[in-house]
């Protein structure tokens, strides 16, 4: 029983890696790191959400395949990339360029980041006008249509007890 | 004022459940794939290339392709959509649409095999082994339709089977606008 429930526990660690296992081959450490800062940055144009080391699907290891090759043959990473944006646009890029399509997508944080920025500021104006005593702040009207609320609130509490 | 901020979050959650309701209704009716990528080569001279021909295995180029508007259709036998694509384009041929094909990533004696069996819709194939030809093209999977128009420019990008609904939608208005003489329909 212990033994059962004890794989039963480790089953519910046996989650697989992420990332795709396969063999290349480099020539300095430089290479290597260029290769997987790549499949780290670019987007796997068949996923919705994953970048090529993480992604089994046939383009990913297309891609992975080209960017190794790219690598070996001394291109530079703008070469690189370019290369990938003119074949896949900027869908590719997990860090888009800034243009007018991908304007909003920089930009919205910050313009949200300011909105609340002002939406506190206000907040925290308003606190500091009002104030401290409630009762100094009603004006003869609101201090009749008080007592009128309470009253109501009175009498039908009394009519519910009756 | 002050009780209509009281109903802000409703009216928040209104203009967002319409905006929702209408992108998931438009997703349902086929009108919006947000899966789909635009692709890069739209507007843009379809790549150079020198690929061999499935049939005789002699080198074709982009030259000798463009010249009057095609489709370049990518397709490969290990792909289930393409099946439910094929009598399609069979029958866009027979109404004399040019279909260009690049088989992509396949194994010869494979789509020889499915030409001969399904009939042959394509005036040339192109064995596209390692998908290099692909990758030009920014090509994610199969099918996957090009429209090239005479001059060897790309002018739409579908990705998915074609049928008589998405020829209706997508392609036929673009082949037309393209070729007023309407070899199209």
């Amino acid at each position: 029983m212990k033994s059962i429930f004890l794989s039963f526990v480790l089953l519910l660690f046996s989650v697989g890696a992420a990332a795709v296992i396969e063999t290349y081959q480099f020539d300095t450490p430089l290479q290597q790191k260029r290769y997987h800062a790549f499949i780290e940055e670019l987007r796997c144009p068949k996923c919705q959400n994953q970048n090529l080391s993480g992604s089994d699907s046939a383009i990913s290891k297309d891609l992975r395949r080209q960017i190794h090759s790219m690598i070996m043959d001394d291109k530079s990473d703008i070469e690189i990339t370019q290369y990938m944006v003119a074949r896949y646009g900027d869908f590719i890029l997990y860090r888009p360029r800034f243009s007018g399509q991908t304007a909003v997508l920089w930009l919205a944080p910050l313009a949200l980041l300011m909105l609340g920025a002002l939406v506190w500021w206000r907040m925290a104006a308003g606190r500091k006008r009002q104030p401290l005593s409630a009762d100094a702040a009603l004006s003869v009207n609101e201090q009749t249509r008080l007592h009128e609320l309470l009253n109501d609130d009175d009498s039908g509490d009394a009519e519910t007890r009756s | 004022m002050q009780r209509f901020k009281l109903f802000l979050p409703l009216v928040i959650f209104a203009l967002l459940a319409a905006v929702f309701f209408g992108v998931e209704r438009r997703v349902q009716s086929g009108d919006y794939a947000p899966t789909d990528l635009p692709s890069a080569l739209v507007d843009k001279p379809l790549p150079d290339f020198s690929e061999p021909a499935l049939d005789d295995g002699r080198l074709k180029n982009k030259a000798q392709i463009v010249g009057e508007v095609f489709l370049l259709n990518v397709w490969a036998t290990w792909c289930p959509s393409c099946h439910f694509e094929h009598p399609f384009l069979v029958k866009l041929a027979a109404e004399g649409v040019n279909i260009v094909s690049i088989d992509y990533k396949d194994e010869a004696e494979a789509a020889k095999r499915w030409l001969a069996e399904k009939g042959n819709p394509y005036s040339v194939t192109l064995f596209d082994e390692d998908g290099s030809l692909g990758l030009d093209l920014g090509v994610t999977g199969a099918p996957e339709t090009y429209l090239v128009d005479a001059s060897g420019t790309v002018r739409f990008r579908y990705q998915g089977a074609l049928d008589q609904r998405i020829w209706d939608k997508e392609f036929a208005p673009r082949m037309a606008e393209l070729s007023p003489s309407g070899s199209a329909q």
